[in-house]
């Protein structure tokens, strides 16, 4: 095998191997902190290879049979190494082995055996994650699809002996799991129809035109299903605020720079189906666009400042599957690594401020800043990159989508992003200057983190830096929009700035005043009660499928098998009656013998022959 | 004599002995009705072997006697020991085998 | 002359029996050694077989015969092709895991493991038998010692008689294990009198001269007698594999019945149903089958779905696994149903897949119960903390009910979606595809009650797995995500087998 093949595989075996090992072996993984150093010493290695096969630009596609069949393999696993897939690795494992490294300090209170089982989690969902950045495959992007679902479903209750995180966990294994059913149709039917799950084949007819299958657009409408329960699409997004029951790091790694991106990276590799189907690809533009403003709002009302940050997560992946839906699955990609990076970046200073101060109240913390500034200040470059303030790495990937979903003559969506550009802004600075610069006094003794926590953020941040310059200096970008956007942009952007500072730091805005004036308190109820979609689904699941179930209980118990037991009981009661001619005197039963043969005597005598 | 007149005889003896059996309430009486019914049948087989000339009925005969005897002597044992489990041999009382 | 392996795998249990029954009289630990040396020696055998069996040739190997009742054309014939290697596999992984979940039975264990082991005899005498005639004596042999087991071994419940039929639930006794024990006995044999009648109609039919499978296959029937045997054994076997609605017996003997026991008769009983269906009905009779698909596809569709909900109804742990199996069960049928090649595979792969998790979670409830001394859902809570072994392998057990890749039960449910799709009926992938979310939703919304939580007050001193018991968690978890990792293991061999079946189909 050449380095093409075998240096992703070595990428992907690292964490398997570590998974595997920590998975076996029970005394290692019961250490805890062994555990956690057999992790990162399998992901750290991973991340070399991983810059390696990035930057050396290798390709290779390689697949072997997995689902024998008797005219050629099922299903096949392999790798396809390609730049997106390149620069997905490198993405997963760095944010892994920084949020890896990050936990060491962040889980130090908790017990060995717990923490080897949190390594142990990791491992898997590197590997997974890797896998599905790889897959060649529909089928395989499925299979590692659903294990990083399985993954965020452990680490997620994590903490299992929590009601509200037993109850997230399941949550988001469910819904996302509705949209799989989507997803896994979607597959089925195109293989029926083409009699292939890989990319490439499909490409290549693709680009024949040789896939003018009846029913394509149902077909990848399903398959966009799974995107939008793995990405947290509206109108699936409501696992996705309760994951945050998790530990921090992994709502860093798993639900903002990773996993969730998941169903963005699914409709950008699989781009060439999706473009042959126009209607969907508008849904999705649509869908994205609504989810982010949507997604806008509901952060805007949230004082759990992981909440805020996993909303924004949800109106971020909005705007990639907005531009994948319009046609620019380039710029959806870049914002996709970008804000993989800024978000983790903000989850994982989050979680520093929630380890010093014991709480996820914004009201609750306040003049942070002063306590722990380093925390404080990668926390406001996260928050301008995700503002999208140049040249921070997320002005230019948002402005890349802006530009794409403009040109796609878009102009609701476009409209949607635009008005969910100021509200980012807002909503985030809303969070820095009510518990970074607020006057409350913080809960619990603020102080800086250790250095295991902050080297991963000031990784981060530099990165963040350092690629928004390389983005302003290079002419990385395809797309380049009309003139008046980036100062649009960036007046939105700064608009939003201002309003929080008058809101939240200045007090020229009553925040509440404001939120009981017409148009906001509509949306401020609403957004409040999350547009009623928990309570509908909650609802939904109570009523119905529950409900259903007791009925279908019911009457299987007391109707199908109430039959069989009437049955059984009128042979019962049968046998009764019939038992009382055995009266158990011989003499009776002679009378009956006697009697018969006497019937058997006249009867031979008079029967008529 | 006629062939009718024994086959007359062993039916009279039969009912008689089927009146026993039905009505007697003492165990030692059934029994002795059965007696009655089988003698009937072996008056029956030696007429019809006398009046065919088959010696194949006297046979059978001898068979059905020493068969009697052995279940006289089963059923006068079991009834022996009935006696001394239950302290009765009526049998209206003996129903054990009631359904 | 070679070794006959396939009677050693078959007999040996049964020498086991006998050895218990006349040897080991009050030494409840020379019990447990015979039955595991027994089922070890074939389970052994069963290893070698499908080490070494070929798979590139079709038809039966490791072909036994001589006969026994020559002038009615009786013989005992044995021979495993691609489908009995795979269950006569799973047999023995079962009834190994079986023997040492059942470790630490005390009551009459000698009574008890000369049952099981007999039972087990039968089993792989189904399995491994090629003449109609002896097949039957060893479907009853595999039936009826579950009788005694649930009825000497067994748990009762509480089941409060309701509905219009209240009075007939108190006078049957519904809910006790000797109601359980009868019920099943008794379904189970009105199923065996459809068998036993469909075996000799094609019997009379081919010429009354064989009782062989192997020249019955070479017949081929009118139209009338295929369509109406197939129903006939569609009915009978179909019993025994839970096809709605003829499945009532199954949530209440599998509750009923001793851990061992349960593991044994969800995890291979019912596959004995619906490897009936598929060797005998649509093996014999492709007419019939290829004529009758459209009713066993539906009533799969229908056990799906409603085993499913019937299961999210349940508030006792072990009757949510029963109904499960009966959910599960669907999916078998369904694949057989689609009358394709991948359909078929994934049938068949499901027998495999769903036998061992199903004998996993009924190993699971088991020990909860020994443990706990409790089976109602609603009062545990917390478990994971105090038994994470156990919480672990329950966790596996869902993830592969609810088919989730990586393990078996992915293969087998992805196998019969694709078969549905390209079968004559495609909307059968919809009911199958839901059942699989309302599997999620049952299957976890339990994990999360027994096992998630802050701990139960109802509960003290509880314990994780101990000794043997590991032996037959260890062993099911590996073998379930084993068969999911390398599919290959299982399909390569069962392709040979459902390849000529579905030719005969097809070419019918």
């Amino acid at each position: 095998m050449d380095a093409n093949v075998w240096l992703p595989v070595l990428v992907l075996g690292l964490p398997f191997a570590s998974f595997v090992l920590l998975a076996v072996v029970a005394p290692l993984r019961r250490a805890g902190g062994a555990a956690g150093a057999v992790s990162i010493a399998a992901i750290a290695p991973a991340f070399l290879v991983a810059v390696l096969v990035w930057g050396e630009g290798l390709g290779s596609e390689a697949t072997w049979s997995w689902i024998p069949a008797d005219e050629g393999p099922t299903a096949t696993v392999g790798l396809l190494v390609d730049p997106l897939s390149n620069a997905m690795l490198v993405l997963v494992t760095l944010v892994s082995l920084l949020v890896q490294i990050y936990s060491l300090a962040y889980l130090h209170d908790e017990r060995p055996a717990s923490l080897g089982r949190y390594y142990t989690f990791q491992s898997l969902f590197a590997f997974s994650m890797l896998g599905l950045v790889l897959s060649p495959s529909f089928i395989q992007m499925f299979v590692f699809w659903e294990l990083v679902g399985l993954c965020s479903y452990l680490l997620i209750g994590y903490w299992y002996t929590r009601p509200t995180a037993a109850r997230a966990a399941v949550k988001a294994f469910w819904i996302t799991k509705l949209g799989d059913l989507g997803f896994v149709i979607g597959i089925v039917m195109l293989w029926s129809a083409t009699g292939t799950f890989e990319f490439r084949a499909l490409f290549a007819k693709a680009q024949e035109h040789a896939l003018a299958i009846e029913g394509l657009g149902t077909i990848m409408f399903l398959v966009y299903l799974g995107a939008v329960g793995k990405s947290a699409q509206f109108p699936l997004h409501v696992w996705l605020p309760d994951a945050m029951e998790g530990p921090t790091p992994v709502s860093a790694l798993i639900h903002a720079a990773t996993m969730v991106t998941a169903g963005v990276f699914m409709v950008t590799r699989a781009q060439p189906l999706f473009v042959l189907v126009p209607a969907v690809l508008a849904l999705i533009g649509w869908v994205g666009a609504f989810t982010a403003l949507l997604a806008a709002t509901m952060a805007c009302v949230e004082s759990d400042i992981k909440r805020v940050l996993a909303y924004s997560t949800v109106s971020q992946l909005g705007y990639m599957m907005a531009a994948a839906g319009a046609g620019a699955p380039y710029a959806s990609f870049l914002h996709l690594l970008t804000h993989g990076l800024f978000k983790a970046l903000l989850f994982l200073a989050a979680g520093a401020v929630i380890h010093a101060v014991g709480t996820n109240d914004i009201f609750r913390m306040g003049g942070l800043f002063r306590a722990m500034p380093q925390t404080g200040v990668v926390f406001i470059v996260g928050t301008l990159a995700l503002a999208g303030l140049p040249p921070l790495a997320g002005f230019f990937s948002k402005e890349a989508i802006l530009a794409g979903v403009w040109e796609a003559d878009m102009t609701g969506p476009f409209l949607m992003l635009a008005l969910t550009a100021l509200l980012t802004a807002f909503y985030m600075f809303r969070v820095v200057f009510v518990a970074f610069f607020g006057r409350a006094p913080a809960a619990g003794h603020p102080h800086e983190p250790s250095w295991t926590m902050r080297g991963p953020l000031w990784v981060l941040a530099a990165l963040t830096v350092l690629v928004g310059i390389r983005l302003a200096i290079g002419s990385v970008g395809e797309h380049h929009g009309p003139g008046w956007l980036p100062p649009l942009s960036v007046a939105a952007a700064l608009g939003g700035i201002v309003l929080a500072w008058a809101a939240y730091q200045r007090g020229a805005l009553d925040p509440g005043r404001l939120a009981a004036t017409f148009p906001f308190s509509v949306v401020d109820v609403l957004a409040r009660r999350r547009y009623g979609l928990d309570a509908l689904y909650a609802g939904l699941y109570r009523s119905f499928i529950l409900g259903f179930s007791r009925l279908i209980g019911w009457i299987d118990r007391y109707l199908v098998d109430g039959l069989l037991n009437f049955l059984s009981a009128w042979t019962l009661r049968g046998g009764d009656l019939l038992r009382r001619i055995q009266s158990g005197h011989a003499q009776d039963y002679v009378y009956g013998v006697a009697f018969g043969v006497l019937l058997l005597l006249i009867w031979s005598q008079w029967w008529p022959r | 004599m006629s062939l009718t007149a024994y086959l007359t005889l062993a039916a009279l003896v039969f009912a008689i002995g089927l009146f026993g059996v039905l009505t007697r309430r003492n165990a030692i009486g059934i029994l002795l009705g059965i007696e009655l019914m089988l003698n009937a049948v072996n008056i029956n087989l030696v007429a019809f072997a006398r009046f065919h000339g088959d010696l194949l009925g006297l046979v059978f005969t001898l068979f059905t006697i020493a068969i009697t005897v052995a279940e006289v002597a089963l059923g006068l044992a079991i009834v022996i020991v009935i006696f001394r489990v239950r302290r009765t041999v009526e049998a209206d009382r003996l129903d054990l085998l009631r359904g | 002359m070679t070794l006959p392996v396939l009677s050693l795998i078959t007999w040996s249990p049964f020498v086991g029996a006998l050895l218990i029954m006349f040897t080991a009289r009050h030494r409840p630990l020379a019990v447990r050694l015979i039955a595991a040396v027994t089922t070890g020696v074939s389970s052994l055998g069963a290893l070698w077989i499908y080490v070494v069996y070929d798979r590139e040739a079709a038809g039966f190997q490791f072909y036994e015969k001589f006969p026994l009742v020559p002038p009615l054309g009786i013989s005992y014939e044995l021979g495993v092709d691609g489908i009995s290697l795979l269950l006569v596999l799973l047999t023995s992984v079962i009834i190994v895991a079986g023997v040492f979940a059942s470790w630490t039975i005390t009551v009459r264990s000698q009574e008890f493991y000369a049952l099981l082991l007999a039972l087990v005899t039968g089993v792989f005498g189904v399995f491994v038998t090629l003449d109609l005639f002896v097949f039957f004596l060893f479907y009853e042999l595999a039936v009826l010692p579950m009788y005694l087991l649930i009825g000497v071994w067994g748990s009762s419940g509480e089941i409060r008689p309701r509905g219009i039929f209240a009075w007939a639930y108190r006078e049957t006794g519904v809910g006790t294990k000797e109601y359980a024990a009868m019920k099943l006995t008794l379904y189970l044999l009105f199923g065996s009198a459809f068998i036993l009648v469909g075996i000799f109609a094609l019997y009379v039919n081919a010429g009354a001269s064989s009782f062989s499978f192997v020249d019955l296959e070479g017949v081929s029937f009118a139209p009338a007698v295929q369509r109406w045997v197939f129903l006939a054994f569609y009915v009978g076997f179909g019993v025994l594999a839970g096809i709605w609605p003829l499945h009532t017996w199954s949530p209440d003997g599998h509750a009923s019945a001793p851990t061992a026991v349960s593991m044994l008769h969800a995890g291979v009983l019912m596959k004995l149903g619906a490897y009936g269906v598929v060797r005998m009905g649509m093996g014999l009779l492709p007419g019939g089958a290829a004529e009758l698909a459209w009713l066993m596809g539906t009533v799969a569709c229908v056990n799906i779905v409603y085993g499913a909900l019937s299961a999210m109804a349940q508030t006792d742990l072990k009757y949510v696994v029963a109904y499960s199996s009966v959910s599960h069960m669907g999916i078998v049928m369904l694949g057989a149903a689609t009358l394709t090649e991948t359909g078929l595979n994934g049938s068949v792969f499901q027998m495999f897949a769903h036998g061992v998790m199903t004998g996993l979670f009924f190993a699971l409830v088991g020990l909860v119960y020994e443990k706990a001394h409790s089976r109602e859902i609603g009062k545990m809570g917390g478990f994971g903390a105090v038994m994470p072994g156990i919480a672990t392998a329950f966790t596996v057990g869902s993830l592969s009910s609810l088919g989730l890749p990586a393990t078996a039960g992915f293969i087998a449910e992805l196998l019969t979606f694709l078969g549905a799709w390209r079968s004559d009926h495609r909307w059968w992938l919809f009911p199958a595809v839901a059942g699989t979310f309302l599997t999620a939703v049952y299957v976890l919304r339990v994990a999360k009650q027994i096992f998630w939580g802050p701990p139960s007050p109802h509960f003290h001193h509880l314990e994780d797995a101990r000794g043997p018991e590991w032996v037959a968690l260890v062993l099911l978890v590996a073998v379930l995500v084993l068969f999911g990792m390398v599919p290959g293991l299982a399909i390569t061999p069962v392709d040979t087998a459902t390849l000529p079946l579905l030719a005969r189909i097809v070419g019918f």
